[in-house]
This record gives C-alpha cells, structure tokens and sequence, in this order.
C-alpha cells in the first residue's frame, strides 16, 4: 500500500507541474489593457502595485489549487484501476490508519497557511491608503454614476453608457469605444499619482470596479466606501456595475481615463469653466497623441 | 397483516387517493412527493437556466430584448427554485423521509402529521412565488429580479410592487416547513433508533441529515427575522435596512448571510452522507474513518456559523473583521479535505464495481474537489476584491451545487430508486444520463472561471464582446446538460414501466444499511418489530 501511494503521489506531482508549465506560458504579443480580450484564461493585465499583487497572489493560490486537484484525479483514478472488482476480488477490512488521518489533516493546515500569509499582506496594502493626491466621489445611481471632484472646485459630471450612435462618432474620429463599455464622460485622472475614490449610491446598491485597477468596492446608500489606486499606465480602463441594481445593471460602465498631469490640468480648466465639449475634446486629442506615440515606440 | 380493513389495502395503505396523498402521514408517502415535487420544480428552474443561457450564447440582446427585466426575473427564480423546491426537497424531504427512519430502524417520522404540514407547505410556497411572476416588482416590471438575496434597498424601496411582498411571504413559508421538518428529523433520529443503533453506529447519510437539520433549526429563525423586518420597511414604515431612517441596508446583508451560508452547507451535507453510503457499498467496504466522516460534517456544521460575512468583502467591512473571515473560511478546506480523503480511502483496497450510482459518485467527488478548490481562492478577500460578483463564483457554487449536489441528488437517486419502487433503473438511459450531464456541465460551467477572472459581472443580460467565446462555449454546454435532463426523464419512464421486481438488496454484500433488508419497495407499514442492531455490526 504504501509503494502504491508513493506512486500515485509521484504521478500527481509530475502532472501537477504539466499543469503549471501551462499556466505560466507567456501571454499573447500585443497586450489590451483595461478591458478583457475575447478567448481570454486569466486576469486582466494589471496597471496598480494592488492590480499585480493580485495577479501574484492569483497565480499562487492556483498552483496549488490545481496541483491538488490533480492529485486527487490521480487518486481516484488510481483507485478505479487497481482495486476494480475484477483485479481486487476480496476487498480489505482496513477503515483506520491514524498516520494517514493525522496527515491529510495537518499537510492542509500547512498548505492554508503558506496561502494565508501572502493573502494577508495584499489584504493589507489594499487598506493602506496611502495620501491622496486627488479624491473623487463616485456615486451610483439607476442607472449611471456621477463624479464628484471636491478639490477641483467641485465640479461635478454623470457618466452614461455611450448607444450605437455614440459609439459610432467616436470611432469615425479614430478612437476606442467599445461596446457596453465606453461612457459619454469618463473619469479623468492623471497617471502615477495616488487617487481615492469615495463610493456611495443615490438609490439602491451598485458597485464601482476597476479590474485592470485591482478595486471594488459597493455603492450603498447613506455608507461611503473607498478605494484607492495609483495607476502607472496612460490609457482607458473599464469596469462594469458589480452588484444587481435593476434592469438597466449591464449598462452602467465605469471608465477611467489615465492621462498626463497636463492633460489632466488642462481637462480641469474646462470642466471648471463648465465647458464640457472643450473638456472631451481634450481628452480626445491627448487619446489621439497617445496613439502615435505608441506607433513611434512600436516603429523604433 | 391479516385482512384489510376498510378504507385500506391489504398493506395498510388508504385506498382512497385524498386520504392517501393529501392526509398522508406515511414516511415513504411523503417522501415520494417530496421527490416527484422536486423533479418538478427542477424542470422548472432548469428550464429558466437555459433559456438564460439561450440569451447569453452571443453578445447584445436576444430573447429578453423587450423586456431585459425578465431575465433578472429569471435568474432570481433559477437561485430560488432551485435551493429551496429542488435541491432541499430532494435531498432533506425526499432521501431523508425515505431513509432516515429505515437506516435507524424506526417505523415513520416521529411527528408524521407534522411532516404532512411539512410538505404540503412546500406547494404553498411554490404558488406564491410563481404569483409573483405576474405582479408588478422593481424596474417597472412584473417579478422580482433582485436575485436570491433580496437584497435592500432594491428589494424594498426598488420594489414598489407586490412582487417582493409574494416572494417574502413564500420564503416565509419555505422556511416554516425547513423547520417543522427540521425538528421531525433530529427528534426521530434522537428518540427513534432501533435498539442498538447507538448514535455513533448511524449510517453516515443519517449523519449527514442530522448536521443539516441542525443548521436549519438554528439559520432559519434568522432568516425569517431578516425578511419580516423587510416586510414591515417595506409597508409598514420601519427603516431597518434604510439608512435615511437610521437603519443600515448592509445589516440585511449580515442577517442574510448568518442564514444563507449554512443554507450552501444544508445543500451540500446530506450529499456527502449518500456519496458516503454509495462509496461504500459499491467498493464493499465499511466507510473508512467513519467517526472522523461524522466529526468532520459536524465540524463543518459548526464553522459553517461563523463565516458568513465572506460574502461581503466588498461591503466596506474593515480590514481586520475581512481578515477574521478570510482566516475562518479558509479553516473549512481542512474538514472538507477529510471527506474527501476518506471517500478515496474507502475505495483503497476495496472491490469497486462501476454501477451507475457508483460512477454518479466518482463524478460527484471530482467536481465537488474543483468546486472546493475555487472556494479557497474565493476565501481569500484579496483575491476576491477581483472575483467578487463575477463569472468565478457563479463558476465556483454551481461546481459544488449544480454538479456537487445535483451529482450527489443523482447518485442517491439510482442508488434507491430500486427500493423506493422496486424496479431496476434503466442503466443504457442511466449512462447516457451521467455521461451527458458531466461532459455538458463542464463546458458548461468551467469556462465561466475564465470569463470571472476576465471581470464578466455577474446577473448581466449583455456582455461586453471581450466574453463572447466562452460565453458561447458555456451556452453549448447548457443545450448538452439539458440533454442529459431529457435521458433522465426518459430513464424515470422505463423504469416505473418495468414489470420485474427486484430482491431486498440488489447491491451485494457491500449494502449494509438496514434498508436492504426490507423487501423492494418495503412494506407500507414496515418494522412492526424493531430490528436489534448487535454491538458487533457494523455501521
């Protein structure tokens, strides 16, 4: 019996690794941020110290938990061959080994606290907080958010899921709005500095999320919540309403726009001067420069 | 049984159907509609899942284009239906009538009338949730569509209608019958057990229904506070759950969660007791570790308490009380590893056969595994600040429920359906059955791991065009499982249309409970002596 299990445990072990070779294979050439690619296995590319450390942690967690699955597979399948009725005729009597139980007790305490630990410390860093450069108020309602920045002289602006006709204005002028994704108004940060979100909701419970950003967290009425991230790439990063709201749920995206620190002043100056056209337009240009350069990079 | 008396068969069984069905106060009776109303109920919530399914094959909108509301509507009453009018039913009102007294050697139910009110509130509570289909809810539409939560404030100032009101009213219900069949249950198994049937000489499936029934009798109560303080902020005033009266929405979801996370482990105990009972006749083997099986359903019984709030790691809850949960959760991978250890353990050694109750149970304790890992992942708050309301969990409960418990449901099913009619199940209808709904549930529900990890919310009738591939892959295995549900129904035909009767125990030697030794089906009225169970049996 016990050459048997070693065996079995061996054979788990070698498929186990099979099974991580796979999931570390690199991703595709050109990476998407902010939104998820059609076919896709894992996570979102992440663009916070928050975002990756949940990839890291992710990617931990899943070693294991397909390693043991895989061995039990290999267990059971084990067990149908060689103790089927036709090769095992007289079954044994054997229903204890205190061995055996204290192991499969212990080996998975162990294995929780290898998982804990690591598990606490990103828990941890999510709660850091660490002081704001900009603080924006993000309110839900059925079914839209509204954007609050209190220390820009409080302007304030909703943010509804852009139709087909939207859609299609903004793609005839060279830029990205995908479907159930992109909104009239996006939020508008600049990059590398740190950004609280404090959460609250109008009607009923919503929920403002950013996956690429590693934050989620619920709209309740008469509560404020917070997030807080600090993204480190330009771009456009969606998120999607994450808790039942009514009818219209699937169609209160949430998009952050991370530009430079001057395109985001500038987009300030508008916004404050209550001239939203001139603020998109400005938001468009810095997507339309953001776009050459990275065809500049890509050709260098 | 000498002679019949009037009014009864020679069994001891009323001949009038009123007096048979609608008075019953007869175990196997009532265990019999249990099930019968189960598979109804099942084919109802089923057919709700893939027409949901229907929707979600491609990105925009299908079916529910006129009326998004109702898909909301349908996804509430797919999670509903199927906890409280399939899955509970079958295993708790179904298996557990028909077996509990059988396996501990007791004549019926130690409160039978009760266990008449039992059931017949079920029915009840079934019409008026499908009454609430047809008033106004929230978002201007007929229904509810709230989700099974019901959570506040949609579920009360977003619900002008009556809707949620009938939906309240029929968990209230719901409940009310859980707990009058919860105290049948632990006073049968506590007051009624042949002499010699010691508490630790219980089968396990005993067991099982014991722990849950426990839960039951404890999570309820809490439940039905939540809802009737729903009610009274809904038409009489109060703010409990809102906070421009004081009240806190986020307390509901506490109150909710102390009920619904043992209710997840109501669902899944009394299948790990038939996974237990089918292990080991089919590798005729005593169960292996069978105090650390009973201990550890307990254990999980108790934890089960105290996790709840990991639901709700988005709520705001500080940090330290997240860490408290994510620390707890976490505790329950051990008991549950222990099961699943000594379910392979049971097999170690023994002299498997591959009947088809048996091959529904190697099925069960594979998927329950992968159900059960993804559950350590969610465990964990950080991670599940990504996963939280996505795909994943909806990937993750319906991997222990939809092929954990539904696995176990039907593994119980052909494992006893012998006994409950005497007629052998059809194993080319049967096979069919399990190898359709385990390739179909697969496609079904693994792709939707990929689509949570993507982000893909969930309870969405439209998806951004970034899921549509595993989306589509997902509905296929939809129109597969619903195949699967078809052979089922086709197997259940051929076999209550057999004529051949099989013996007492069609098992073999590796059946030992104390239901193989009554005839097949048994007798009306059975154990008119109490068998005596020697101290050297074993359990």
């Amino acid at each position: 019996m016990g050459k048997r299990l070693l065996g079995a445990i061996t054979s788990a072990g070698l498929a186990g690794l099979a099974a991580l070779a796979l999931f570390a294979m690199p991703a595709g050439a050109e990476e998407v941020f902010g939104r998820a690619v059609d076919g896709q296995l894992g996570l979102q590319p992440g663009v916070t110290e928050v975002s990756r450390g949940i990839q890291e942690f992710y990617d931990l967690v899943n070693y294991i938990i397909i390693a043991v699955t895989i061995f039990v597979l290999v267990l059971l399948l084990y067990v149908m061959v060689a103790f089927k009725e036709s090769s095992n005729k007289t079954p044994s009597r054997t229903t204890h080994n205190t061995m055996l139980e204290v192991a499969w007790t212990v080996i998975p305490i162990i294995i929780l606290v290898v998982i804990a630990v690591p598990s606490f410390k990103l828990l941890n860093l999510q709660y850091s907080y660490p002081k704001a450069d900009l603080t924006i108020k993000a309110t839900g309602y059925q079914w839209y958010w509204s954007h609050a920045y209190p220390d820009q002289g409080g302007f304030a602006f909703d943010s509804y899921m852009l139709d087909d006709d939207g859609r299609k204005e903004r793609i005839e002028k060279g830029l990205e709005a995908p479907r159930n994704l992109a909104v009239d108004n996006d939020v508008v940060v600049p990059v590398n500095k740190v950004v609280h979100v404090l959460v609250t909701a109008n009607d009923v419970l919503h929920n403002w999320t950013v996956p690429a950003f590693g934050t989620k967290t619920d709209a309740v009425p008469g509560r404020l919540t917070a997030v807080w991230f600090k993204a480190e790439r330009e771009g456009v990063y969606y998120g999607q309403c994450s808790e039942l709201c009514g009818v219209n749920h699937a169609f209160m995206p949430i998009a952050v726009r991370v530009v430079k620190q001057e395109t985001f002043d500038a987009w300030v100056e508008a916004r404050k001067a209550d001239d939203e056209d001139k603020a998109n337009e400005i938001l468009q240009q810095a997507e339309l420069d953001l776009q050459t350069r990275k065809v500049a990079t890509a050709a260098q | 049984m000498a002679t019949a008396q009037a009014g009864y068969n020679e069994n001891g069984a009323p001949t009038s159907f009123v007096t048979r069905w609608l008075y019953s106060t007869n175990h196997k009776d009532i265990g019999t509609m249990y099930l019968i109303f189960a598979i109804m109920a099942g084919l109802f919530g089923g057919a709700l899942s893939v027409m949901m399914r229907m929707e979600l094959a491609q990105p925009g909108l299908q079916y529910f284009a006129d009326n998004p509301h109702l898909f909301n509507v349908f996804v509430t009453s797919h999670g509903i239906i199927m906890i409280f009018f399939m899955v509970m039913p079958a295993m708790i009102g179904g298996f557990g009538n028909w077996f509990v007294p059988l396996m501990i050697g007791a004549p019926d139910m130690a409160f039978p009338r009760m266990n008449n009110i039992s059931f017949w509130l079920l029915p009840v509570a079934f019409a008026l949730l499908l009454l609430s289909l047809f008033v106004e809810g929230d978002s201007g539409g007929m229904g509810v569509g709230g989700g099974w939560t019901l959570y506040p404030p949609l579920a009360t100032t977003g619900s002008p209608g009556p809707a949620m009101d009938f939906a309240i009213l029929s968990m209230h219900i719901a409940g009310a019958s859980s707990i009058l069949g919860a105290i049948n249950f632990i006073t049968t198994i506590f007051n009624m057990r042949a002499p010699g049937m010691t508490i630790h000489k219980m089968p396990l499936f005993v067991w099982s229904i014991l722990v849950t029934t426990f839960l039951l009798l404890l999570s309820l109560p809490v439940f039905a506070g939540a809802i009737t303080m729903m009610l009274t902020d809904r038409n009489f005033g109060t703010t409990f759950f809102s906070a421009s009266g004081g009240g806190d929405p986020i307390l509901y979801q506490h109150l909710f969660w102390f009920f619904a996370h043992p209710e997840v482990y109501i669902l899944i105990l009394p299948g790990f007791g038939i996974i237990s009972q089918v292990v080991s006749t089919f590798s005729r083997k005593p169960v292996f570790g069978y105090l650390g099986m009973a201990y550890a359903m307990v254990a999980i019984g108790v934890v089960g308490f105290i996790v709840w709030a990991h639901h709700m790691y988005t709520s705001g809850m500080s940090v330290e009380t997240q860490a408290y949960f994510v620390f707890a959760t976490m505790v329950i991978a051990v008991p549950t590893g222990v099961k699943v250890f000594s379910w392979i353990a049971t097999m170690w050694g023994g002299s498997i056969s591959f009947r088809l109750p048996m091959i529904w149970a190697l099925g069960f304790i594979f998927l329950f595994t992968v159900g059960g890992v993804t559950g350590v992942m969610l465990a964990n708050a950080g991670v599940d600040r990504a996963l939280h309301d996505t795909y994943y969990v909806v990937a993750h409960f319906h991997y222990v429920l939809s092929l954990g418990a539904v696995f176990s449901i039907f593994a119980g099913w052909y494992y006893w359906i012998p006994k409950i009619t005497g007629k052998m199940y059809s194993d080319f209808w049967g096979k069919l059955h399990f190898w359709l709904t385990f390739i179909g549930a697969n496609i079904l529900f693994f792709p939707q791991h990929f689509l949570g990890a993507a982000g893909m919310p969930r309870r969405y009738v439209d998806y951004p065009d970034g899921f549509a591939f595993w989306n589509q892959v997902s509905s296929i295995g939809s129109y597969i499982t619903a195949l699967g549900t078809v052979c089922f129904i086709i197997g259940v035909y051929v076999t209550l249309s057999r004529r051949e009767r099989v013996g007492n125990n069609p098992w073999g030697e590796g059946a030992t409970t104390l239901e193989w030794t009554l005839t097949s089906p048994p007798p009306y009225h059975c154990y008119e002596t109490l068998p005596k169970i020697k101290a050297t049996d074993h359990h």
